[in-house]
């Protein structure tokens, strides 16, 4: 059989083993050895587990990776594009699995595995890529998620941010069990895990063209032990949900939207650090709408909020779990803020980008 | 000492009672303008309009630079920005005020290159950064604001950064308050001046403003007690029948203000005619450069096409910046303007009358 | 046009020709233009908008009108106590 060589329009596939301190390269993406390589030598050094080893293109659900009876599937996905990857206190890889593992969990679900695609671009740093994986790896430990199907792509030079992640999480909850936005009911008490706006503040500091630095950190974790151990003390556990993108602000506008009721926040009460508050006032933004990625909102009758609350603060991350406010009445859906001066301003969902102000 | 504002400036317990005082001291009602966008938001973040007797009404004047910045130089600014080899920066703010069709965060969607910078001299450092690149800086803003564009500029001129340029769009306060005051159907009893253009430009200029239109004019700071001191003091003056100006934000003001930042604005700019969206044409109410710093200036370095824009008919911003309108009275308010596609200056700015008023009202709904 | 807020001056220091410092806002810092307070000194508190510093905090001043507003205080809550139970 003879060898025809074609020209190669693809950029350079040449298998080269990876070299320590290289870059991707449109190779990488190809299927081919390049990508193999990749896959066994980097992707499965840090996320690699008997499923993922196998080298199929899909996991197959059976025995613990099926819901048992009684539980009923939930699945949620989300994309990450944060710029910079890497920020005080976390980085894209943590986001990824720590923000879908949250997704699962505030709907009262175990999060049991994860999906993880990646699409990196051409010249992106192994090194780099290894950090990422290498938080990745630490994120599932820590919230006991198995990443079971991944896939990467290549894609040319300016067309990704160094690296995307998509990762879909599937878990379950009890059968009947309804966590969801609609559920917030007037009298009901609401609650918050922690202090508010640190990862905004994070990422924007990472950012580097407001020229500020703190020792601000994000609050990038996994929640779902904390959620999982609530709603097993705290059967009536109306709404949770995670302050993410449009920060506080933003989410319980949503939930008094999708419930129908006026929510009635104490500002007084709203953890927030100091420094968060100092970058705050310097920038001219509002802390209610930064994005938080390791806090949840908890919603639930007004007879158990106090055991609620000292029950978040004995769990890791809800240390410094507060009551921010109430469920007060029956509407059309509304946020109130009451403030230090006993007066009321109306709290609306963030339109479009938060910006700096100079006025 | 620790730093002075928070606890005591921002104390509910202080902010009561000189709610109270006020309420004491007033028997008839009086109009109050503040022209500063930043006391604006405070008195809209803290409530504080409902801590005051019903005798009392605050009226947000034009304070917003970024919403009085006229149609024409949103226009320039998006034709500059489209440019190629063109990095546009402006502050945050500004991106979402719109022009005839399009805003500067449109433009960056179809591929300018518009950047968010906090302070003008970061925009300085990224013209030495990119010398292949034009850099352009949208200089909008009041007093408060200029000296920074003119150390930038300064800067610029010293180090050779010959790749920077600044979009002039400043104004100032004290024409705008001669034209308020003048308007045969004004309203406006007393103002509060802005406290950060006065750490710059001091007070004196308000003397004059003060006597001749017999108001009184009390310079005060943005936290909820300085705030609340300012119309005390004001409501003390009209109450006895007084018109002279006083400053209820010692620790930052002084009457002469700040001698350095004022030589430094008036080696860079002259006053020049400008235009204020939803008011008109103020005569002298803006700043261009002088003609040593012509070159600076991105209107003689771009050959713009001129455009004639023209602020929509059915926008009565200039009477509701002027107090002499409610939203309620606009007969777009609601409708063909709503702070999704905002008309004119008081629904662009989140802190304007028209914007606040559309989100109280859909409340009571 | 009016976002500022206090600092406190850590440290002075050149940039081109051009006088700058590094301010605290009390966890945050930044670098900040101190071309038009000349006499400021470390340890002294300014004004900063977009970058800039307007004018050095007074604290005199600020002592003075804290000073006043307990005066304020004390008055009302000497009426408080003259007046009858309500």
């Amino acid at each position: 059989m003879t060898k025809t060589n074609y020209p190669n329009l693809q950029g350079p596939v040449c298998p080269l083993p990876l070299q320590p301190g290289g870059q991707i390269v449109m190779g990488h993406g190809s299927g081919g050895g390049m990508t193999r390589d990749l896959i066994v030598n980097v992707f499965q050094k840090y996320l690699g587990n008997a499923i993922l080893n196998a080298g199929n293109d899909s996991a197959l659900l059976n025995g613990e990776l099926v819901a048992p009876p009684g539980y009923q599937l939930v699945v949620s996905t989300d994309a990450h594009v944060v710029f910079p990857l890497f920020f005080p206190g976390s980085d894209i890889g943590r986001l990824s699995v720590c923000g879908t593992v949250n997704d699962v969990a505030m709907l009262g679900a175990q999060p049991k595995y994860l999906t993880a695609s990646f699409i990196l671009e051409e010249g992106f740093a192994i090194d780099e890529l290894e950090k990422v994986l290498a938080s990745m790896r630490d994120a599932c430990a820590e919230a006991d998620v198995r990443i079971i199907a991944a896939d990467t792509k290549v894609t040319e030079k300016g067309k990704a941010d160094k690296l995307f992640i998509t990762t879909t999480g599937i878990g379950w909850a009890p059968a009947g069990r309804k966590i969801t936005g609609d559920q917030a009911q007037p009298g009901d008490a609401v609650l918050i895990s922690g202090a508010l706006g640190n990862h905004g503040i994070a990422v924007l500091q990472a950012r580097g063209n407001l020229g500020f630095q703190s020792d601000v950190q994000s609050d990038a974790a996994p929640l779902n032990h904390l959620t999982q151990a609530l709603c097993a003390a705290f059967p009536d556990v109306h709404v949770m949900r995670d302050p993410t993108r449009g920060g506080l602000a933003t989410t319980l506008v949503e939930i008094a939207q999708q419930s129908s009721v006026t929510i009635q926040l104490d500002e007084p009460e709203i953890p927030i650090d100091a420094s968060v508050r100092a970058a705050c006032d310097l920038l001219g933004l509002d802390p209610l709408y930064l994005a938080n990625e390791g806090k949840v909102i908890v919603i639930l009758p007004e007879e158990h909020a106090e055991d609620a609350l000292s029950f978040l603060r004995a769990q890791k991350y809800g240390e410094k779990a507060r009551r921010i406010g109430r469920v007060i009445a029956r509407s059309s859906g509304q946020l109130l803020l009451r403030t230090a001066l006993g007066t009321t301003r109306v709290l609306d969902m963030l339109a479009g980008e938060m910006l700096p102000r100079i006025c | 000492m620790s730093l002075p504002s928070s606890e005591v400036f921002r104390s509910a317990a202080l902010t009561r009672q000189l709610a109270g005082e006020i309420r004491q001291v007033v028997t008839r009602p009086w109009n109050i303008m503040e022209i500063c966008g930043g006391q604006t938001h405070a008195i809209l973040q803290y409530g504080l309009d409902q801590l005051l007797p019903p005798e009392i009404t605050l009226i947000h004047g034009p304070g917003c630079p970024v919403c009085v910045t006229a149609l024409e130089s949103i226009e320039n600014a998006l034709q500059i920005a489209r440019q190629p080899d063109v990095i546009f920066c402006s502050f945050g703010d500004m991106l979402r005020v719109p022009g005839a069709r399009a805003n500067l965060f449109s433009a960056r969607a179809e591929g300018a290159d518009v950047r968010v910078v906090y302070s003008p001299l970061d925009a300085v450092k990224l013209a030495r950064e990119t010398p292949q690149k034009q850099v352009v800086f949208f200089a909008i803003g009041f007093e408060t604001t200029v000296p920074s564009i003119a150390a930038s500029i300064l800067h610029a001129e010293r180090n050779k950064i010959s790749n920077f340029s600044i979009l002039p769009a400043n104004v100032l306060v004290p024409p705008a308050m001669h034209a308020i005051l003048k308007s045969p159907d004004n309203r406006v009893n007393a103002f509060l001046a802005a406290g950060h253009v006065c750490a710059v430009m001091g007070y004196w200029e308000y003397e004059p403003i003060a006597a001749q239109y017999r108001t009184p004019i009390v310079v005060t700071g943005f936290e909820p007690v300085d705030l609340l001191r300012g119309i005390l003091m004001s409501v003390r003056q009209l109450e006895s029948g007084r018109s002279e100006v006083e400053n209820a934000y010692e620790r930052a003001v002084t009457r002469e203000g700040n001698p350095d930042a004022q030589a430094m604005i008036t080696q860079v700019f002259e006053p020049v005619d400008r235009q204020w969206r939803g008011i008109g044409l103020i005569s002298l109410s803006g700043l261009g450069l002088r003609p040593r710093f012509k070159s600076f200036d991105a209107l003689e370095r771009f050959a713009l096409a001129h455009q004639a824009v023209s602020e929509s008919p059915l926008c009565i911003a200039g009477q509701v910046l002027r107090g002499n309108a409610t939203p309620h009275d606009c007969p777009a308010f609601g409708r063909e303007c709503t702070p999704a596609s905002p008309l004119g200056a008081p629904m662009v700015s989140s802190e304007g009358a028209c914007a606040a008023y559309y989100r109280y009202q859909r409340v009571k709904t | 046009m009016c976002l500022g807020i206090p600092g406190k001056v850590i440290r002075l220091f050149d940039l081109d020709g051009t006088a700058m410092a590094n301010v605290d806002f009390g966890g945050v810092q930044q670098e900040v233009c101190v071309a038009t307070v000349p006499e400021v000194q470390v340890g002294q508190f300014v004004i900063v908008h977009a970058g800039f510093a307007l004018n050095l905090l007074s604290e005199d001043e600020a002592l003075e009108t804290m000073r006043l507003l307990n005066e304020i205080n004390k008055f009302n809550q000497a009426e408080d106590e003259g007046k009858p139970a309500a």
